[in-house]
């Protein structure tokens, strides 16, 4: 009976454990993003001591091992409290179709949200009279990155339309530079690429109709995207499919190629990794044909119904919200914060100048990176950009995209 | 194996409930259990699925509980004739390039390897050790050591101050040996009718007239369709070329690098298992060095290169980790239906499409390893 009685005993003061709280968060931030969350769990317990905050990081690039993990916990009925998720229709697409998120408007309204994110962005997160995640930060995917030295050394300035780009390769091959724009592997670089040479000849409009299912793919002016695209991929380096997306930034370093198109991690890896200077040892320039548009993509987290901790998962998606919370996440990642009042102080060159744009902009989403099209369409996509770069058929991957899009139910 | 057990009047012991018996049973049922469930059962399940429509509606890949439609063979037809799947035709071209090249590459270096060491060179036990070792890796760690020699810019090519634009180990965009995939049936009947014409010539050595007739009869047959009704099927709305893409060699050759000390070990205990009586017999009847191999040797080795191909064979088919590890996802170059299936099923959330993939690989192992086992256990009956 005594025995019975500690056993009970011990169960209740394990179970008012529980009760002071639980928190698993699941991302796959791992390696150099590591401290910047580390920051935001920090921040968390200051604000929340009680609670017992599990980080369960999946490592990988671009979360490809994390979201397979994910998806088994989900099917198998054992959703982490808040996951960490590209917004926009790659969590819509994926996982608000399949009814499992909850609608985070109210938590929009209550923490006064509705007029601290862009005008712009709310949509993209939205569908359906929801909104279904809380952007951590923002990334900009159609940046061109150059050496200015280099530049001033070889007499070119950067273009700013796509013919320009054609114009000046061919100037610079002239002058026997075999590969004047760098690009890495098709796992993601080279859709990276074929986004922001999209933008640039479809404009912001035709690149939202593209995603609405008012402009087919199959259009003159999409095939366009595609020669054009084409085109560029015949100034690049012909070891691409054998460089990750560093590697391809190392050759504008080194000075064997002139450009290179990638998101503005690629400034966070040359500010720190390679201790070049933003702004004289390293430039940007919007991608050609994409000024004054900001393409974006960004790390969100959601509330998966069923959520065995829910008090404490809004807690910390209030956290991620706040300009607090943003403003300690981002400068360590080298991202800029969503909300358009961060402190631009605590910030590099770089992102001070992007946070300006985010601002000023007109915002598109990424098809690369999760905005706007669903997990179906994207990893169709990478192997219709595959099979382009080998057979450079305009037509054929017009087409083949054209009958994904019906699949995967783009712009329905 | 069944022969064996049937009771013979020579052991007229009662066979069944002896204690031994049911101990032996016991300590097999669990493992007979998880067998049927997590090997079996999930193998019917996948098979299942595949016949359905499950991750085709976005809205219900991955919802609770999904409505999941059965489509019959929908998702096949599309994968060996749709306009999206030609990406899923290419990497069984590729494969079967791949496996073709590996088999030969690992037991044509296994044999000479395991060849010179049969000839007791000094410190044989650490030349062994050396070309065994890399198999005591992963694949995963031989990929990446490999990615990093076969850089296009980096490893070999700097070490031996090659041309990185023309020693594109992993990132050649070319292919060789295209066909174009409509041509299948022709392809296919061409090399069953030759298979056909093998067992026909097999068949006359050992006098079998009526095999040897049936056989030359399917053979004529089946290349009578192939030319005539076979040639107007279409497998794809339009004609599409599928080859060997060169940028598998640098897989390759990570790959024989890996397994090939394993044939050698095979061949060398093979080797070793011939007694010298035999290679003095030969000898002493005035056979070169040559053709003791020919004629004695080789012949005697002939089981275990079929074990090592088998081996090979389904190690090659259902290659991931590797592939992986050295050109990583959507790299369509290198790609192999193992990495498509994952793609699909974990990007993708087409579950059944993956599912069906993985039944084509089933299937295409199960080629190789069912006629193994059945040989197996016949010998292991009759002894």
């Amino acid at each position: 009976m005594k025995k019975a009685l500690l056993i009970a005993a011990a169960l209740a003061v394990t179970g008012t454990a529980a009760a002071a709280g639980k928190l698993e968060i699941f991302s796959w931030w791992s390696g150099d993003e590591g401290p910047a969350l580390d920051a935001l769990v920090k921040l968390y317990k200051q604000k929340y001591p009680t609670v017992d905050l599990v980080n369960a990081t999946v490592a990988g690039g671009a979360g490809t091992n994390a979201k397979a993990v994910l998806k088994t916990r989900m099917l198998g009925g054992d959703p982490p409290d808040s996951f960490q998720v590209h917004a926009g229709q790659e969590l819509i697409g994926t996982w608000v179709v399949a009814n499992r998120m909850e609608d985070l408007t109210s938590l929009y309204k209550s923490e006064g949200w509705m007029s601290k994110f862009p005008k712009d962005l709310i949509p993209l997160l939205s569908s359906k009279g929801g909104i279904w995640s809380v952007p951590v930060n923002v990334h900009r995917s159609n940046v061109m990155w150059y050496i200015p030295a280099n530049l001033k050394k070889w007499g070119v300035t950067p273009p700013t339309s796509i013919d320009g780009l054609l114009k000046t390769c061919a100037t610079l091959k002239a002058k026997g530079l075999a590969a004047p724009i760098s690009v890495g592997d098709s796992s993601f670089p080279q859709p990276h690429m074929w986004e922001s040479i999209a933008l640039g000849t479809l404009g912001t409009q035709g690149w939202a109709d593209l995603w609405s299912g008012k402009l087919k793919f199959t259009d003159p002016r999409a095939v366009k995207v595609w020669t054009n695209f084409g085109k560029v991929m015949d100034c690049t380096n012909k070891d691409s499919s054998g460089l990750t997306w560093q590697q391809a930034t190392d050759r504008v370093v080194k000075g064997q190629s002139a450009f290179n198109i990638m998101g503005d991690w690629a400034a966070g890896y040359m500010a720190t990794t390679l201790k070049l200077k933003p702004g004289t040892g390293f430039g940007w320039a919007p991608a050609p044909g994409t000024a004054g548009t900001f393409l974006f993509l960004s790390d969100s987290f959601g509330l998966p119904k069923g959520a065995k901790d829910r008090t404490q998962a809004v807690n910390w998606l209030k956290l991620l919200g706040s300009k607090q919370g943003q403003d300690t996440f981002n400068p360590l990642k080298g991202s800029i914060a969503a909300r358009t009042d961060s402190d631009v102080s605590k910030y590099n060159v770089y992102s001070q100048s992007a946070a300006k744009d985010w601002r000023n902009n007109r915002i598109a989403g990424s098809l690369i990176h999760g905005v706007v099209a669903n997990e179906t369409f994207t990893s169709g996509f990478g192997g219709i950009v595959a099979q382009f770069v080998q057979n450079k058929d305009a037509n054929a991957a017009a087409q083949a995209t054209q009958a994904l899009a019906t699949q995967a139910g783009i712009g329905k | 194996m069944a022969r064996a057990s049937i009771p013979t009047r020579a052991a007229p012991r009662r066979r069944s409930f002896n204690s031994d018996r049911l101990w032996s049973l016991v300590v097999l049922l669990p493992s007979a259990v998880l067998l049927a469930i997590f090997v079996y059962g999930f193998i019917f399940r996948s098979g299942y699925l595949s016949l359905t429509d499950w991750g085709n509606d976005p809205a219900q890949a991955l919802s609770l509980n999904p409505v999941i439609k059965y489509t019959g063979l929908t998702n096949y037809s599309n994968l060996f004739g749709g306009l999206l799947d030609s990406r899923f035709r290419q990497d069984l071209v590729s494969t079967l390039f791949f496996t073709a090249f590996f088999i030969v590459a690992c037991l044509g270096l296994g044999l000479g390897l395991a060849m010179l060491l049969d000839r007791n060179p000094k410190g044989e036990g650490l030349w062994r050790t050396i070309f065994l070792f890399p198999m005591s890796l992963s694949f995963i760690v031989t990929g990446t050591i490999w990615r990093w020699m076969l850089q296009p810019a980096g490893g070999v090519n700097a070490l031996f101050g090659l041309d990185p634009d023309r020693h594109a180990w992993l990132t050649s965009n070319a292919s060789i040996w295209r066909f174009d995939w409509n041509k299948l049936p022709l392809i296919t009947a061409v090399v069953v009718a030759l298979v056909l014409l093998g067992l026909a010539s097999r068949a006359r050595q050992s006098a079998n007239r009526t095999q040897m007739w049936v056989a030359i009869a399917c053979a004529a047959l089946l290349v009578l369709w192939a030319f005539t009704l076979g040639n107007s099927v279409k497998m794809t709305p339009v004609p599409e070329y599928h080859g060997f893409n060169l940028a598998f060699i640098g897989i390759i050759i990570a790959a024989v690098w890996q397994m090939s000390g394993y044939t050698m070990a095979l061949y060398l205990a093979g080797l070793r298992g011939i007694p010298d009586e035999l290679r003095e017999a030969a000898r002493v009847d005035g056979a070169s060095e040559w053709g003791v191999y020919r004629r004695v040797i080789f012949p005697l080795l002939a089981p275990i290169t079929l074990s090592a191909m088998i081996i090979l064979g389904h190690i090659s088919l259902k290659i991931f980790d590797l592939v992986y590890a050295m050109t990583s996802l959507n790299n369509l170059n290198t790609e192999v239906p193992a990495l498509l299936m994952y793609i699909t099923a974990f990007q993708g959330n087409q579950f059944a499409k993956g599912a069906a993939i993985g039944m084509v690989l089933l299937i295409l192992v199960a080629a190789v390893i069912v006629p193994y086992l059945a040989s197996q256990f016949r010998r292991s009956d009759r002894s």
